[in-house]
C-alpha cells in the first residue's frame, strides 16, 4: 500500500510535460527546486536536530558565484557549476565552525546573523554583485549540448537533478552515519558516551546540507536566469523552514510536500488575495493546529486509523 | 607503590571541582586495579554522580589529573575516553525511546567501531552487529523483545538494556551509576546476578543506594561525603568504620 503510493507520487512528477500548459511546467519545475533546498534544510532540522534560520546562504552563495562567473568572467557553465559547488562547501565549513560553537537557539540566531551578513553583503557589494538590480542576462546550460530553454525540457533536466538529490539525502539518512546522526539529536551526551564525536557528525552534516543547498541554488539561477539579493534574504530561509515543519521535519517526504503547499500558495493565493502572506500563515496555523508533526506524519496517522477501523 | 601507578585501571589524583562557590569534589584521589569491584556510596549529594561525570569526561575537573589505564586523560572529551575502554550506564535512563532494542544496543556497538562514518550502508545491514546485539539481549534475558521500540517496554527491562548497551562494547572499565535504581525484588536479583557475571577482565565502579545488594557485590568501597573521600578501603573494614556509621549508615 505504501509502495504503491509512492509510485503514484513518483509517476505523477513524471506528468506535467504531458499534460500541463508551460506555467504549469513552470511551477512545478520550481517546486521541485524548492523540495531539494528544503530537504537539504531538513538534513540539520528534522535529523539533526539544529534549526537553521541561514539556510538561503547556500542556496545564494551557488547562485551568485555561477552567475557571477557565467555572465562576467566567460566561465563555462560546467566549470561555474564546480566553481560554485566548491566555494558553497567551502563556506558551509567556515559556517559550521561557527555556528556550531552553540546549539538550539544560539545556533539559530549564528545561522540568521551569518546569511544576514551575506545578504547584506548582497546588496551593498554593488561593485560586485549589482546591488538591488540584481545580475541578469544570464543563460541556462545545455548539458551534453541539449538546451534547457523550453520548459519542458528544463522540466525534465531539473526532475533529473531532484530524483538524484533525493535518493543520495534518503540514503543518507538512512545509514550508519545517519543512525548516529539521529542519535545525536536526541542524546548528544549518551553517544559521545558511546564513541561519538557529537561535533563532528554535526558539522559533517552540516556541510552536507550545504551542499545540497548550493544544488539547490545552481536550479535555482538556471530557472529564473537573474539573481536578486532577496535570494539570500531571511524570507527565503524562513520560507523554506516553514515548509519543512509544515510537511513534517524528519520525513523524507515531508519537506516535497512543504514546498509544494509554500509554492503553490505564493502562486494561486498571490492572483487572488493581494494579502497572501497572511493566507499563508492561517494555513499554517491550521497545519500545525491538526496535525503538529506535519502533514506528511499526519496523513499516514490518519490512513493508519482509517484502516485501523475498517479491519 | 609509585612503580604500580600504571597498572591502575583508574587513578584520580586531586580532583577538585567547584560550581560557582559550591566544592562538589574536594581534592579526591583514589585508585583501582583491573578487575576490582568498587562500590562508592554517600548520601544524597555527596558528588558520587558528579565525580562519575568527571571520570567519563562530561565535567572537566577544576584541577587535578584522571588516569585512565595508566593514561592521563583529564583534557580527553568523553567519546575518546570511550575509544580507550571506558564505558558507563546513566542514573537516569537515556535510551534512543523511538528505536528498538536491538537498534540501541548496535547503535552503543556502532560508536567503536570505524563504520561509524559510513554514509552508504544502512545500520541494520551489519550482520554482524546484528548476531552480536542478540547475543548481548540474550545475556540480559530480552532477546525475545529485540524488535520492540524502547519506549514499549517497562523500566526493569530499560535498566536491562542500558547495562546490555554498556557491556555490548566490551569496556576494560564500567561505571554503573545506580544500576538497581528503582528496580522490583525480582528484577534487583535479575540484575545482581547480571553483574556477578561480568568477567573479571571488566573493571567494575558502582554507585549504588541499595547497601543490602551492593555490598554483596562490592570488594572494595569508598565512602564520600561533601565531596570528600571519608574512607576508603576493603569492604568489611569500610563497613566497620566508626565514620561509616556515622555519615551514612546511621546508629
Amino acid at each position: 500500500m505504501k509502495w504503491l503510493a509512492t509510485i503514484v507520487i513518483v509517476a505523477s512528477f513524471a506528468l506535467p510535460p504531458f499534460f500541463a500548459g508551460d506555467f504549469y511546467i513552470n511551477l512545478a519545475s520550481q517546486i521541485l527546486i524548492a523540495s531539494i533546498f528544503a530537504l537539504s534544510l531538513n538534513l540539520l532540522v528534522g535529523f539533526g536536530g539544529m534549526t537553521s534560520l541561514g539556510h538561503a546562504s547556500y542556496l545564494g552563495i551557488a547562485a551568485y558565484v555561477s552567475a557571477l562567473l557565467t555572465s562576467r568572467y566567460g566561465f563555462g557553465h560546467g566549470a561555474a557549476a564546480m566553481l560554485s559547488l566548491s566555494a558553497t562547501v567551502v563556506m558551509a565549513a567556515l559556517f559550521g565552525l561557527i555556528a556550531l560553537r552553540a546549539s538550539g537557539l544560539g545556533f539559530l540566531m549564528i545561522t540568521l546573523a551569518l546569511s544576514q551578513v551575506l545578504w547584506g553583503l548582497a546588496y551593498r557589494m554593488s561593485g560586485v554583485t549589482n546591488g538591488d538590480n540584481g545580475v541578469a542576462g544570464l543563460t541556462r546550460p545545455a548539458p551534453f549540448g541539449i538546451p534547457l530553454e523550453t520548459p519542458a525540457s528544463f522540466y525534465w533536466f531539473v526532475l533529473f537533478i531532484a530524483v538524484l538529490s533525493f535518493l543520495m539525502m534518503a540514503i543518507f539518512v538512512s545509514s550508519a552515519f545517519g543512525s548516529s546522526l539521529r542519535g545525536v539529536r536526541d542524546q548528544p551526551r549518551r553517544m559521545a558516551a558511546l564513541g561519538f564525536n557529537p561535533w563532528l557528525i554535526r558539522w559533517i552534516t552540516f556541510v552536507y546540507a550545504g551542499f545540497w543547498g548550493g544544488i539547490s541554488g545552481l536550479l535555482y539561477v538556471y530557472y529564473h536566469k537573474y539573481i536578486h539579493p532577496s535570494a539570500l534574504s531571511i524570507t527565503s530561509s524562513a520560507e523554506a523552514l516553514l515548509g519543512v515543519i509544515a510537511g513534517g521535519s524528519g520525513t523524507l517526504g515531508g519537506p516535497v510536500v512543504g514546498a509544494a503547499v509554500v509554492l503553490l500558495l505564493k502562486n494561486f493565493a498571490s492572483a487572488y488575495v493581494e494579502r497572501w502572506n497572511m493566507l499563508l500563515g492561517f494555513v499554517f496555523l491550521f497545519i500545525v493546529l491538526v496535525m503538529p508533526a506535519g502533514i506528511v506524519p499526519g496523513v499516514e496517522k490518519l490512513t493508519a486509523r482509517f484502516r485501523g477501523k475498517r479491519s | 607503590m609509585n612503580a604500580s601507578r600504571s597498572d591502575h585501571a583508574l587513578e584520580l589524583l586531586s580532583l577538585k571541582k567547584t560550581f560557582g562557590g559550591l566544592t562538589v569534589t574536594h581534592n579526591v584521589s583514589l585508585s583501582v586495579s583491573p578487575g576490582e569491584r568498587r562500590l562508592i556510596i554517600g548520601p544524597n549529594g555527596a558528588g558520587k554522580t558528579t565525580l562519575f561525570n568527571q571520570i567519563s569526561g562530561d565535567l572537566r575537573p577544576n584541577s587535578g589529573v584522571v588516569r585512565l589505564f595508566g593514561r592521563d586523560v583529564t583534557q580527553l572529551p568523553p567519546y575518546r575516553r570511550a575509544h580507550l575502554g571506558l564505558s558507563r550506564t546513566y542514573q537516569i535512563i537515556t535510551l534512543f525511546s523511538g528505536d528498538t532494542l536491538e537498534h540501541n544496543i548496535m547503535l552503543g556497538m556502532l560508536g567503536l567501531r570505524p563504520s561509524r562514518w559510513q554514509m552508504c550502508r544502512p545500520l541494520s545491514f551489519y550482520g554482524d552487529l546484528a548476531t552480536e546485539a542478540h547475543r548481548m539481549l540474550d545475556t540480559v534475558g530480552l532477546l525475545h523483545l529485540a524488535g520492540r521500540p524502547i519506549s514499549d517496554v517497562a523500566y526493569g527491562e530499560k535498566r536491562r538494556v542500558e547495562l546490555a548497551m554498556a557491556l555490548a562494547q566490551k569496556p576494560r572499565l564500567l561505571l554503573l551509576d545506580e544500576p538497581l535504581a528503582g528496580l522490583s525484588n525480582a528484577e534487583r536479583s535479575t540484575v545482581k546476578s547480571l553483574i556477578t557475571s561480568i568477567p573479571r577482565e571488566i573493571t567494575i565502579i558502582m554507585i549504588e543506594h541499595d547497601m543490602d545488594t551492593a555490598l554483596e557485590l562490592a570488594e572494595t568501597v569508598t565512602l564520600l561525603d561533601y565531596g570528600r573521600v571519608i574512607v576508603d578501603g576493603e569492604r568489611d573494614a569500610v563497613i566497620a568504620d566508626e565514620r561509616t556509621r556515622e555519615v551514612y549508615l546511621g546508629t
